[in-house]
Protein backbone atom coordinates (compact mmCIF):
# COMPACT_ATOMS: atom_id res chain seq x y z
CA UNK A 1 0.00 0.00 0.00
CA UNK A 2 2.77 2.54 0.72
CA UNK A 3 4.53 3.12 -2.36
CA UNK A 4 4.05 6.73 -1.61
CA UNK A 5 5.85 7.68 1.65
CA UNK A 6 3.38 9.64 4.38
CA UNK A 7 6.09 11.87 5.42
CA UNK A 8 7.24 15.02 3.70
CA UNK A 9 11.33 14.81 2.45
CA UNK A 10 12.91 16.26 5.55
CA UNK A 11 14.29 19.40 3.39
CA UNK A 12 11.07 20.85 2.25
CA UNK A 13 9.08 22.85 4.49
CA UNK A 14 7.68 26.04 5.12
CA UNK A 15 9.86 28.75 6.49
CA UNK A 16 9.96 32.66 7.06
CA UNK A 17 12.76 32.90 4.27
CA UNK A 18 10.72 30.78 1.98
CA UNK A 19 7.84 32.72 2.71
CA UNK A 20 9.19 35.63 1.42
CA UNK A 21 11.26 34.31 -1.52
CA UNK A 22 7.42 32.82 -2.44
CA UNK A 23 5.91 36.46 -1.80
CA UNK A 24 8.60 38.27 -3.83
CA UNK A 25 7.92 36.01 -6.81
CA UNK A 26 4.18 36.85 -6.49
CA UNK A 27 5.23 40.30 -6.23
CA UNK A 28 7.40 40.99 -9.24
CA UNK A 29 5.32 38.81 -11.25
CA UNK A 30 2.74 40.50 -11.56
CA UNK A 31 2.23 43.85 -14.62
CA UNK A 32 -0.17 45.69 -12.13
CA UNK A 33 3.35 46.19 -9.48
CA UNK A 34 5.86 47.62 -12.54
CA UNK A 35 2.70 49.55 -13.90
CA UNK A 36 1.98 51.12 -10.35
CA UNK A 37 5.89 51.93 -9.59
CA UNK A 38 6.34 53.38 -12.97
CA UNK A 39 3.37 55.64 -12.51
CA UNK A 40 5.33 56.75 -8.50
CA UNK A 41 8.58 56.90 -10.27
CA UNK A 42 7.01 58.96 -13.43
CA UNK A 43 4.99 61.33 -10.69
CA UNK A 44 7.40 61.69 -7.94
CA UNK A 45 10.50 62.77 -10.34
CA UNK A 46 8.05 64.59 -13.00
CA UNK A 47 5.89 66.82 -10.45
CA UNK A 48 9.38 67.48 -8.74
CA UNK A 49 11.13 68.72 -11.48
CA UNK A 50 7.61 70.85 -12.95
CA UNK A 51 6.92 72.49 -9.05
CA UNK A 52 10.89 73.36 -9.34
CA UNK A 53 10.64 74.91 -12.53
CA UNK A 54 6.98 76.88 -12.16
CA UNK A 55 7.76 78.25 -8.09
CA UNK A 56 11.72 78.83 -9.48
CA UNK A 57 9.96 80.82 -12.34
CA UNK A 58 7.56 82.73 -10.50
CA UNK A 59 10.02 83.54 -7.46
CA UNK A 60 13.09 84.65 -9.46
CA UNK A 61 10.77 87.07 -11.96
CA UNK A 62 8.13 88.34 -9.05
CA UNK A 63 10.27 87.12 -5.69
CA UNK A 64 8.21 85.25 -2.89
CA UNK A 65 8.37 82.89 0.05
CA UNK A 66 9.18 79.41 -0.09
CA UNK A 67 9.60 77.28 3.49
CA UNK A 68 11.31 74.53 1.79
CA UNK A 69 13.41 74.44 -1.83
CA UNK A 70 14.10 70.66 -0.81
CA UNK A 71 10.35 69.84 0.27
CA UNK A 72 9.66 71.41 -3.41
CA UNK A 73 11.67 69.31 -5.23
CA UNK A 74 10.14 66.16 -3.41
CA UNK A 75 6.14 67.38 -3.85
CA UNK A 76 5.53 65.03 -6.60
CA UNK A 77 5.32 62.45 -3.51
CA UNK A 78 2.34 64.08 -2.74
CA UNK A 79 0.66 62.63 -5.90
CA UNK A 80 3.24 59.25 -6.10
CA UNK A 81 1.67 58.56 -2.43
CA UNK A 82 -1.61 57.39 -4.08
CA UNK A 83 0.08 54.88 -6.51
CA UNK A 84 2.04 53.31 -3.80
CA UNK A 85 -0.79 52.88 -1.72
CA UNK A 86 -2.81 51.25 -3.96
CA UNK A 87 -0.01 49.04 -4.83
CA UNK A 88 -0.09 48.01 -0.86
CA UNK A 89 -4.06 47.76 -0.84
CA UNK A 90 -3.65 45.42 -3.75
CA UNK A 91 -0.59 43.28 -2.76
CA UNK A 92 -3.29 41.49 -0.13
CA UNK A 93 -6.48 42.37 -1.86
CA UNK A 94 -5.72 40.85 -5.16
CA UNK A 95 -5.78 37.43 -3.66
CA UNK A 96 -8.72 37.75 -1.69
CA UNK A 97 -10.46 39.13 -4.98
CA UNK A 98 -9.58 36.25 -7.28
CA UNK A 99 -9.22 33.18 -4.45
CA UNK A 100 -5.48 33.76 -4.92
CA UNK A 101 -5.47 33.86 -0.73
CA UNK A 102 -6.70 30.29 -0.38
CA UNK A 103 -3.75 29.07 -2.52
CA UNK A 104 -1.64 30.68 -0.36
CA UNK A 105 -2.84 29.93 3.18
CA UNK A 106 -2.72 26.54 1.96
CA UNK A 107 0.63 26.43 1.49
CA UNK A 108 1.49 28.63 4.75
CA UNK A 109 -1.18 27.65 7.05
CA UNK A 110 0.15 29.25 10.26
CA UNK A 111 -0.97 32.83 8.16
CA UNK A 112 1.71 34.77 10.22
CA UNK A 113 4.81 33.85 7.88
CA UNK A 114 2.45 34.99 5.21
CA UNK A 115 1.45 38.44 6.76
CA UNK A 116 5.40 39.44 8.03
CA UNK A 117 6.57 38.37 4.25
CA UNK A 118 4.39 40.65 2.62
CA UNK A 119 5.44 43.67 5.08
CA UNK A 120 9.41 42.81 4.22
CA UNK A 121 9.04 42.41 0.35
CA UNK A 122 7.25 45.32 -0.07
CA UNK A 123 8.92 47.49 2.27
CA UNK A 124 12.36 46.29 1.07
CA UNK A 125 11.21 46.85 -2.37
CA UNK A 126 9.40 50.16 -2.06
CA UNK A 127 11.86 51.47 0.08
CA UNK A 128 14.52 50.78 -2.37
CA UNK A 129 12.98 52.17 -5.46
CA UNK A 130 11.40 55.47 -4.38
CA UNK A 131 15.10 55.95 -2.19
CA UNK A 132 16.68 56.25 -6.01
CA UNK A 133 13.63 58.62 -6.57
CA UNK A 134 13.78 60.84 -4.24
CA UNK A 135 17.23 61.36 -4.51
CA UNK A 136 16.78 61.88 -8.64
CA UNK A 137 13.60 64.15 -7.84
CA UNK A 138 15.94 66.09 -5.73
CA UNK A 139 19.01 66.73 -7.73
CA UNK A 140 16.77 66.99 -10.69
CA UNK A 141 14.68 69.55 -8.69
CA UNK A 142 17.57 71.49 -7.39
CA UNK A 143 19.11 71.63 -11.11
CA UNK A 144 16.45 73.35 -11.80
CA UNK A 145 15.85 75.89 -9.31
CA UNK A 146 19.93 76.18 -9.80
CA UNK A 147 18.74 78.08 -12.91
CA UNK A 148 16.58 80.53 -11.27
CA UNK A 149 18.64 83.52 -9.09
CA UNK A 150 17.52 85.90 -6.25
CA UNK A 151 18.83 88.50 -4.13
CA UNK A 152 18.95 88.34 -0.88
CA UNK A 153 17.06 85.48 1.40
CA UNK A 154 15.51 86.01 4.99
CA UNK A 155 14.05 83.52 7.25
CA UNK A 156 10.58 85.26 7.39
CA UNK A 157 8.95 84.85 11.07
CA UNK A 158 6.77 81.81 10.13
CA UNK A 159 10.21 79.96 9.89
CA UNK A 160 10.98 79.25 5.89
CA UNK A 161 12.64 81.50 3.67
CA UNK A 162 11.78 84.47 1.62
CA UNK A 163 13.63 85.69 -1.56
CA UNK A 164 13.26 89.24 -3.31
CA UNK A 165 14.57 90.10 -6.68
CA UNK A 166 15.48 93.60 -5.40
CA UNK A 167 19.05 94.30 -6.42
CA UNK A 168 19.84 96.27 -3.28
CA UNK A 169 19.28 93.57 -1.05
CA UNK A 170 22.07 91.02 0.03
CA UNK A 171 24.35 89.10 -2.64
CA UNK A 172 22.37 87.33 -5.66
CA UNK A 173 22.68 83.53 -5.56
CA UNK A 174 20.92 80.52 -6.69
CA UNK A 175 17.92 79.28 -5.59
CA UNK A 176 18.71 75.74 -5.85
CA UNK A 177 20.05 73.82 -2.72
CA UNK A 178 22.78 71.32 -3.10
CA UNK A 179 23.02 67.75 -1.36
CA UNK A 180 25.14 68.90 1.48
CA UNK A 181 22.49 71.43 2.90
CA UNK A 182 21.09 70.65 6.34
CA UNK A 183 18.49 68.11 6.27
CA UNK A 184 18.45 67.67 2.99
CA UNK A 185 19.98 63.33 2.84
CA UNK A 186 17.61 63.45 5.61
CA UNK A 187 14.38 64.07 3.76
CA UNK A 188 15.14 62.51 1.03
CA UNK A 189 15.07 59.22 3.34
CA UNK A 190 12.34 60.78 4.94
CA UNK A 191 10.46 60.67 1.08
CA UNK A 192 11.54 57.01 1.06
CA UNK A 193 10.67 55.94 4.40
CA UNK A 194 7.03 57.77 4.06
CA UNK A 195 6.49 56.16 0.65
CA UNK A 196 6.73 53.12 2.32
CA UNK A 197 4.84 53.98 4.97
CA UNK A 198 1.89 55.28 3.03
CA UNK A 199 2.27 51.36 1.11
CA UNK A 200 1.94 49.53 4.15
CA UNK A 201 -0.71 51.30 5.54
CA UNK A 202 -2.63 50.46 2.51
CA UNK A 203 -1.37 46.55 3.26
CA UNK A 204 -2.82 46.89 6.88
CA UNK A 205 -6.03 48.51 5.50
CA UNK A 206 -6.10 45.53 3.06
CA UNK A 207 -5.46 42.77 5.23
CA UNK A 208 -8.33 44.53 7.47
CA UNK A 209 -10.89 44.96 4.70
CA UNK A 210 -9.89 42.19 2.22
CA UNK A 211 -11.65 44.21 -0.71
CA UNK A 212 -9.99 46.74 -2.59
CA UNK A 213 -12.66 49.37 -2.85
CA UNK A 214 -12.78 49.59 0.64
CA UNK A 215 -9.33 49.49 1.49
CA UNK A 216 -8.33 52.29 -0.30
CA UNK A 217 -11.34 54.24 0.51
CA UNK A 218 -10.45 53.41 3.94
CA UNK A 219 -6.49 54.51 3.22
CA UNK A 220 -7.45 57.47 1.22
CA UNK A 221 -10.13 58.32 4.15
CA UNK A 222 -6.88 58.61 6.46
CA UNK A 223 -4.57 59.82 4.68
CA UNK A 224 -6.59 62.90 2.74
CA UNK A 225 -9.95 63.00 4.79
CA UNK A 226 -9.08 63.29 7.98
CA UNK A 227 -7.09 66.82 7.59
CA UNK A 228 -10.37 68.15 6.29
CA UNK A 229 -12.25 66.74 8.69
CA UNK A 230 -10.04 68.62 11.86
CA UNK A 231 -10.42 72.03 9.71
CA UNK A 232 -13.91 71.32 11.33
CA UNK A 233 -12.35 71.56 14.66
CA UNK A 234 -11.96 75.13 16.47
CA UNK A 235 -8.56 77.02 15.45
CA UNK A 236 -7.16 76.13 19.12
CA UNK A 237 -7.59 72.73 19.13
CA UNK A 238 -6.54 72.14 15.37
CA UNK A 239 -3.36 73.20 15.39
CA UNK A 240 -2.71 70.65 18.22
CA UNK A 241 -4.53 67.83 16.33
CA UNK A 242 -3.72 68.27 13.05
CA UNK A 243 0.19 68.02 12.86
CA UNK A 244 -0.66 64.65 14.72
CA UNK A 245 -2.59 63.09 11.53
CA UNK A 246 -1.13 61.02 9.21
CA UNK A 247 -0.39 63.02 6.05
CA UNK A 248 1.16 65.93 7.94
CA UNK A 249 2.87 63.86 10.37
CA UNK A 250 4.53 61.42 7.82
CA UNK A 251 5.49 63.96 5.31
CA UNK A 252 7.19 66.32 8.06
CA UNK A 253 10.17 63.66 7.41
CA UNK A 254 10.27 65.07 4.07
CA UNK A 255 11.27 69.14 5.53
CA UNK A 256 14.40 70.12 6.50
CA UNK A 257 12.77 73.48 7.87
CA UNK A 258 11.23 73.40 10.97
CA UNK A 259 7.40 75.02 10.65
CA UNK A 260 5.69 75.88 14.03
CA UNK A 261 2.63 73.55 13.25
CA UNK A 262 4.55 70.87 12.08
CA UNK A 263 6.11 68.17 13.59
CA UNK A 264 10.35 67.50 13.79
CA UNK A 265 11.17 65.12 10.80
CA UNK A 266 11.73 62.24 13.25
CA UNK A 267 8.90 63.13 15.69
CA UNK A 268 6.66 62.98 12.63
CA UNK A 269 7.59 60.05 10.70
CA UNK A 270 7.38 58.14 14.17
CA UNK A 271 3.93 59.22 14.75
CA UNK A 272 2.79 58.06 11.24
CA UNK A 273 4.92 54.71 11.99
CA UNK A 274 2.16 54.47 15.14
CA UNK A 275 -0.40 54.74 12.28
CA UNK A 276 1.49 51.92 10.09
CA UNK A 277 1.69 49.37 13.10
CA UNK A 278 -1.21 49.96 14.24
CA UNK A 279 -3.10 48.91 10.77
CA UNK A 280 -1.09 46.02 10.34
CA UNK A 281 -1.47 44.98 13.46
CA UNK A 282 -5.26 45.27 13.45
CA UNK A 283 -5.08 43.63 9.91
CA UNK A 284 -2.63 40.30 11.19
CA UNK A 285 -5.79 39.83 14.01
CA UNK A 286 -8.19 40.00 11.06
CA UNK A 287 -6.34 37.40 8.76
CA UNK A 288 -5.30 34.86 11.97
CA UNK A 289 -8.88 34.95 13.41
CA UNK A 290 -11.59 35.07 10.32
CA UNK A 291 -12.01 32.16 7.59
CA UNK A 292 -10.08 32.67 4.69
CA UNK B 1 -5.54 9.31 6.22
CA UNK B 2 -8.40 12.04 6.79
CA UNK B 3 -10.26 11.96 10.23
CA UNK B 4 -12.98 14.38 10.77
CA UNK B 5 -14.50 14.74 14.73
CA UNK B 6 -17.93 15.66 15.37
CA UNK B 7 -16.99 18.58 12.37
CA UNK B 8 -19.59 21.24 13.22
CA UNK B 9 -19.69 24.95 11.34
CA UNK B 10 -21.92 27.72 12.27
CA UNK B 11 -22.90 30.81 10.35
CA UNK B 12 -24.62 32.75 12.75
CA UNK B 13 -28.05 31.12 13.28
CA UNK B 14 -27.24 28.48 10.01
CA UNK B 15 -25.80 25.30 10.38
CA UNK B 16 -23.74 24.26 7.81
CA UNK B 17 -22.08 21.11 9.06
CA UNK B 18 -23.41 19.02 11.74
CA UNK B 19 -21.21 17.08 13.78
CA UNK B 20 -19.85 15.37 11.09
CA UNK B 21 -17.09 12.58 11.71
CA UNK B 22 -15.76 10.30 9.00
CA UNK B 23 -12.69 8.80 7.89
CA UNK B 24 -11.22 8.22 4.30
CA UNK B 25 -8.48 5.34 4.41
CA UNK B 26 -5.66 5.91 1.51
CA UNK B 27 -5.53 3.33 -1.46
CA UNK B 28 -8.85 4.07 -2.43
CA UNK B 29 -11.03 7.01 -4.38
CA UNK B 30 -13.38 8.23 -1.84
CA UNK B 31 -16.07 10.09 -2.68
CA UNK B 32 -17.82 12.70 -0.93
CA UNK B 33 -21.23 13.20 -2.11
CA UNK B 34 -24.51 15.41 -1.35
CA UNK B 35 -26.06 17.99 -2.85
CA UNK B 36 -25.55 21.12 -3.80
CA UNK B 37 -25.36 22.72 -0.26
CA UNK B 38 -24.84 20.21 1.89
CA UNK B 39 -21.96 21.39 3.82
CA UNK B 40 -19.02 19.44 1.29
CA UNK B 41 -17.08 22.46 0.58
CA UNK B 42 -17.50 24.00 4.00
CA UNK B 43 -16.06 20.57 5.11
CA UNK B 44 -13.12 20.50 3.04
CA UNK B 45 -12.27 24.22 3.62
CA UNK B 46 -12.23 22.99 7.17
CA UNK B 47 -9.58 19.87 6.62
CA UNK B 48 -7.57 22.61 5.25
CA UNK B 49 -7.38 25.38 7.91
CA UNK B 50 -9.26 27.90 5.75
CA UNK B 51 -12.24 27.80 7.65
CA UNK B 52 -12.15 27.08 11.85
CA UNK B 53 -14.43 24.90 13.22
CA UNK B 54 -16.97 25.94 15.48
CA UNK B 55 -16.53 22.50 17.51
CA UNK B 56 -15.13 19.47 16.35
CA UNK B 57 -11.58 18.27 14.96
CA UNK B 58 -10.44 17.63 11.64
CA UNK B 59 -6.87 15.98 11.28
CA UNK B 60 -4.52 14.61 8.14
CA UNK B 61 -2.54 11.76 8.98
CA UNK B 62 -3.37 12.52 12.61
CA UNK B 63 -2.54 16.13 12.86
CA UNK B 64 -4.67 19.54 12.37
CA UNK B 65 -3.77 21.21 8.72
CA UNK B 66 -2.05 24.21 10.40
CA UNK B 67 0.20 21.64 12.45
CA UNK B 68 1.79 20.39 9.36
CA UNK B 69 5.22 21.32 8.73
CA UNK B 70 5.07 20.93 4.43
CA UNK B 71 1.43 20.89 4.09
CA UNK B 72 2.04 20.88 0.65
CA UNK B 73 4.03 17.86 0.38
CA UNK B 74 1.31 15.88 2.70
CA UNK B 75 -1.90 17.31 1.28
CA UNK B 76 -2.46 18.49 -2.24
CA UNK B 77 -5.83 20.55 -2.81
CA UNK B 78 -8.14 21.60 -5.19
CA UNK B 79 -10.88 23.75 -4.27
CA UNK B 80 -13.95 24.67 -6.29
CA UNK B 81 -13.81 28.07 -6.25
CA UNK B 82 -10.34 28.94 -8.57
CA UNK B 83 -7.40 29.92 -6.39
CA UNK B 84 -5.32 31.80 -8.87
CA UNK B 85 -4.15 35.01 -9.34
CA UNK B 86 -5.79 36.15 -12.54
CA UNK B 87 -2.82 38.22 -13.44
CA UNK B 88 0.15 35.58 -13.14
CA UNK B 89 1.32 33.07 -15.39
CA UNK B 90 0.89 29.35 -14.48
CA UNK B 91 4.26 28.84 -14.37
CA UNK B 92 4.73 31.61 -11.92
CA UNK B 93 1.68 30.83 -9.99
CA UNK B 94 3.62 27.30 -9.29
CA UNK B 95 6.57 29.10 -8.78
CA UNK B 96 5.41 30.92 -6.18
CA UNK B 97 3.64 28.03 -4.33
CA UNK B 98 7.02 25.88 -4.50
CA UNK B 99 8.73 28.14 -3.10
CA UNK B 100 7.30 28.38 0.29
CA UNK B 101 8.37 24.70 0.22
CA UNK B 102 11.91 24.86 -1.11
CA UNK B 103 10.00 22.85 -3.91
CA UNK B 104 12.44 23.42 -6.84
CA UNK B 105 11.63 24.69 -10.51
CA UNK B 106 11.76 21.32 -11.93
CA UNK B 107 9.03 20.03 -10.15
CA UNK B 108 7.51 23.36 -11.32
CA UNK B 109 7.82 22.19 -14.74
CA UNK B 110 7.01 18.10 -14.24
CA UNK B 111 4.02 19.37 -12.49
CA UNK B 112 2.94 21.71 -15.56
CA UNK B 113 4.07 18.78 -18.30
CA UNK B 114 1.95 15.96 -15.97
CA UNK B 115 -0.97 18.16 -16.42
CA UNK B 116 -0.50 19.10 -20.09
CA UNK B 117 0.04 23.11 -19.66
CA UNK B 118 3.54 23.07 -20.51
CA UNK B 119 2.31 25.08 -24.12
CA UNK B 120 0.90 27.63 -22.16
CA UNK B 121 2.79 27.74 -18.90
CA UNK B 122 3.89 31.65 -19.86
CA UNK B 123 0.29 32.56 -20.18
CA UNK B 124 -1.50 34.44 -17.67
CA UNK B 125 -4.00 32.40 -15.74
CA UNK B 126 -6.93 34.48 -16.25
CA UNK B 127 -7.13 33.94 -19.99
CA UNK B 128 -7.08 29.84 -19.56
CA UNK B 129 -10.73 28.40 -19.49
CA UNK B 130 -12.35 26.56 -16.96
CA UNK B 131 -10.30 23.33 -18.19
CA UNK B 132 -7.56 24.79 -18.21
CA UNK B 133 -7.77 26.43 -15.16
CA UNK B 134 -8.68 22.90 -13.47
CA UNK B 135 -5.41 21.43 -14.48
CA UNK B 136 -3.75 24.40 -12.88
CA UNK B 137 -5.54 23.41 -9.62
CA UNK B 138 -4.60 19.85 -10.07
CA UNK B 139 -1.18 20.74 -10.88
CA UNK B 140 -0.69 23.49 -7.76
CA UNK B 141 -2.16 19.76 -5.69
CA UNK B 142 0.36 17.64 -7.42
CA UNK B 143 3.25 19.64 -6.69
CA UNK B 144 4.55 18.69 -3.37
CA UNK B 145 3.61 14.98 -4.40
CA UNK B 146 1.37 14.83 -1.63
CA UNK B 147 0.33 11.49 0.25
CA UNK B 148 -3.44 12.80 0.60
CA UNK B 149 -5.47 14.82 -1.96
CA UNK B 150 -8.48 16.37 -1.60
CA UNK B 151 -10.36 17.58 -4.69
CA UNK B 152 -13.64 19.48 -4.59
CA UNK B 153 -15.59 18.90 -7.64
CA UNK B 154 -12.58 18.11 -9.87
CA UNK B 155 -14.79 17.46 -12.88
CA UNK B 156 -16.79 20.83 -12.77
CA UNK B 157 -16.68 22.52 -16.33
CA UNK B 158 -14.23 19.84 -17.74
CA UNK B 159 -14.99 18.44 -21.38
CA UNK B 160 -15.34 14.36 -21.94
CA UNK B 161 -11.39 14.71 -22.76
CA UNK B 162 -11.01 16.01 -19.23
CA UNK B 163 -13.26 14.35 -17.06
CA UNK B 164 -11.76 10.48 -18.56
CA UNK B 165 -8.38 12.42 -17.55
CA UNK B 166 -9.46 13.36 -14.14
CA UNK B 167 -11.18 9.74 -13.85
CA UNK B 168 -8.01 7.76 -14.60
CA UNK B 169 -5.93 10.21 -13.13
CA UNK B 170 -7.84 9.69 -9.54
CA UNK B 171 -7.67 6.07 -10.24
CA UNK B 172 -3.94 5.70 -10.39
CA UNK B 173 -3.04 7.99 -7.42
CA UNK B 174 -5.35 5.95 -5.09
CA UNK B 175 -3.66 2.61 -7.07
CA UNK B 176 -0.31 4.55 -5.68
CA UNK B 177 -1.53 4.10 -2.60
CA UNK B 178 -2.20 7.64 -1.68
CA UNK B 179 -5.60 8.88 0.18
CA UNK B 180 -7.86 10.51 -2.76
CA UNK B 181 -10.74 12.77 -1.04
CA UNK B 182 -13.23 13.84 -4.30
CA UNK B 183 -16.32 15.88 -3.55
CA UNK B 184 -19.22 15.44 -6.21
CA UNK B 185 -23.03 16.32 -6.20
CA UNK B 186 -23.05 14.19 -8.92
CA UNK B 187 -23.38 10.37 -8.38
CA UNK B 188 -23.14 9.20 -11.77
CA UNK B 189 -19.58 10.18 -11.55
CA UNK B 190 -18.97 8.65 -8.29
CA UNK B 191 -20.40 6.05 -9.49
CA UNK B 192 -17.57 5.63 -11.73
CA UNK B 193 -14.48 6.70 -10.19
CA UNK B 194 -15.12 6.14 -6.43
CA UNK B 195 -14.52 2.62 -4.21
CA UNK B 196 -15.43 4.25 -0.90
CA UNK B 197 -18.74 6.87 -0.44
CA UNK B 198 -19.54 8.99 2.01
CA UNK B 199 -22.65 11.16 1.61
CA UNK B 200 -23.86 14.06 3.54
CA UNK B 201 -27.29 16.24 3.52
CA UNK B 202 -28.03 18.90 5.03
CA UNK B 203 -24.32 18.89 6.53
CA UNK B 204 -24.66 15.67 8.42
CA UNK B 205 -23.43 12.41 7.65
CA UNK B 206 -26.30 10.21 5.81
CA UNK B 207 -23.96 7.27 4.83
CA UNK B 208 -20.37 6.05 5.06
CA UNK B 209 -20.04 2.54 3.24
CA UNK B 210 -18.70 1.41 -0.06
CA UNK B 211 -20.34 1.49 -3.53
CA UNK B 212 -20.99 -1.92 -3.48
CA UNK B 213 -23.05 -1.69 -0.02
CA UNK B 214 -24.42 1.80 -1.09
CA UNK B 215 -26.43 -0.16 -4.11
CA UNK B 216 -27.07 -3.73 -2.77
CA UNK B 217 -28.77 -2.15 0.17
CA UNK B 218 -30.87 0.75 -1.08
CA UNK B 219 -34.54 -0.23 -1.66
CA UNK B 220 -35.71 -3.53 -3.66
CA UNK B 221 -34.99 -4.99 -6.81
CA UNK B 222 -37.13 -4.78 -9.14
CA UNK B 223 -37.57 -7.76 -12.01
CA UNK B 224 -38.56 -6.29 -15.71
CA UNK B 225 -40.26 -9.04 -17.44
CA UNK B 226 -41.46 -8.43 -20.89
CA UNK B 227 -44.21 -10.60 -22.59
CA UNK B 228 -46.87 -10.50 -25.10
CA UNK B 229 -49.29 -12.23 -22.04
CA UNK B 230 -48.98 -9.22 -19.86
CA UNK B 231 -52.26 -9.28 -17.86
CA UNK B 232 -52.40 -13.22 -17.80
CA UNK B 233 -49.14 -13.25 -15.82
CA UNK B 234 -50.10 -10.28 -13.97
CA UNK B 235 -52.55 -12.31 -11.97
CA UNK B 236 -50.36 -15.30 -12.18
CA UNK B 237 -47.86 -13.77 -10.02
CA UNK B 238 -49.73 -11.70 -7.43
CA UNK B 239 -49.46 -12.89 -4.29
CA UNK B 240 -48.60 -11.47 -0.96
CA UNK B 241 -45.40 -9.63 -0.54
CA UNK B 242 -45.61 -9.00 -4.34
CA UNK B 243 -46.45 -6.05 -6.01
CA UNK B 244 -46.67 -5.68 -9.83
CA UNK B 245 -46.60 -2.59 -11.64
CA UNK B 246 -47.01 -1.69 -15.11
CA UNK B 247 -45.91 1.62 -17.31
CA UNK B 248 -46.12 -0.02 -20.87
CA UNK B 249 -48.76 -2.53 -22.38
CA UNK B 250 -46.55 -5.29 -22.48
CA UNK B 251 -43.90 -4.65 -19.77
CA UNK B 252 -44.35 -5.73 -15.82
CA UNK B 253 -42.36 -4.46 -13.26
CA UNK B 254 -42.22 -7.08 -10.39
CA UNK B 255 -41.32 -6.60 -6.78
CA UNK B 256 -41.10 -9.05 -3.96
CA UNK B 257 -39.80 -11.70 -6.24
CA UNK B 258 -36.70 -12.60 -7.83
CA UNK B 259 -36.15 -13.27 -11.82
CA UNK B 260 -35.67 -16.76 -11.39
CA UNK B 261 -38.88 -16.81 -9.38
CA UNK B 262 -40.52 -14.92 -12.41
CA UNK B 263 -38.91 -17.15 -14.73
CA UNK B 264 -40.54 -20.26 -13.51
CA UNK B 265 -44.37 -19.08 -12.99
CA UNK B 266 -43.95 -17.69 -16.47
CA UNK B 267 -42.72 -21.41 -17.44
CA UNK B 268 -45.09 -23.32 -15.74
CA UNK B 269 -47.58 -21.55 -17.47
CA UNK B 270 -46.10 -21.77 -20.90
CA UNK B 271 -45.95 -18.16 -21.12
CA UNK B 272 -43.27 -16.66 -23.93
CA UNK B 273 -40.99 -14.36 -22.18
CA UNK B 274 -39.55 -11.84 -24.56
CA UNK B 275 -37.44 -10.30 -21.75
CA UNK B 276 -36.31 -10.86 -17.91
CA UNK B 277 -34.00 -8.56 -16.70
CA UNK B 278 -33.51 -8.18 -12.62
CA UNK B 279 -32.87 -4.51 -12.64
CA UNK B 280 -29.93 -3.12 -9.87
CA UNK B 281 -31.40 0.54 -8.27
CA UNK B 282 -29.07 2.86 -9.81
CA UNK B 283 -26.74 4.71 -7.57
CA UNK B 284 -28.54 7.19 -8.44
CA UNK B 285 -31.52 6.64 -7.51
CA UNK B 286 -29.77 5.63 -4.07
CA UNK B 287 -28.35 8.90 -3.23
CA UNK B 288 -32.05 10.59 -3.90
CA UNK B 289 -33.56 8.03 -1.65
CA UNK B 290 -30.47 8.58 1.27
CA UNK B 291 -30.81 12.40 0.95
CA UNK B 292 -34.87 12.54 0.68
CA UNK B 293 -34.89 11.32 3.86
CA UNK B 294 -32.41 13.72 5.46
CA UNK B 295 -34.24 16.95 3.62
CA UNK B 296 -37.35 15.36 5.30
CA UNK B 297 -35.57 15.06 9.12
CA UNK B 298 -33.93 18.69 8.41
CA UNK B 299 -37.14 20.78 8.33
CA UNK B 300 -38.84 20.79 11.88
CA UNK B 301 -36.42 23.60 13.35
CA UNK B 302 -37.84 26.04 10.78
CA UNK B 303 -41.23 25.30 11.16
CA UNK B 304 -41.04 26.00 15.05
CA UNK B 305 -39.13 29.19 13.99
CA UNK B 306 -41.98 30.52 11.84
Amino acid sequence: MTAVAEAAPAHLGVTQVRAIDSEWIKFRSLRSTWWSIGVALLISIGLGVLFSYLRGYDIAHHGGFEPDQTELSLRGFYLAQLAVGVLGVLFITGEYSTGMIRATLSAVPKRVPVWVAKIVVFAAVIFLITLIAAFIAFLSGQAVLSGYHVHGAFLSAKGGIAFTTDPGVGARHSLGVSISYPGAVRAIFGAALYMVGVGLLGLGCGFLVRNAGGAIAALFGLLLVLPLLAQALPASLQEHVSKYLPLLAGTAGMTTQRVPDRLAPWAGLGVFALYVVAALGAGLYVLRRRDA
Amino acid sequence: MIEAFDLTKRYGEKVAVDGLSFVVQPGVVTGFLGPNGAGKSTTMRMLLGLDRPTSGTATINGRGYDELRAPLCEVGALLEARAVHTGRSARNHLLALAATHGIGRRRVDEVLDLVGLTHVAGKRAGGFSLGMGQRLGIASALLGDPHTLILDEPVNGLDPEGILWIRTLLRSLAAEGRTVFVSSHLMSEMALTATHLIVVGQGRLIADASVAELTAASGQKVVRVRTEEAPRLRDLLAADGVSVTSTERDLLLVTGLTSAEVGRVAADARIALVELVAQQPSLEEAFMELTRDAVEFGTPMEEVAS
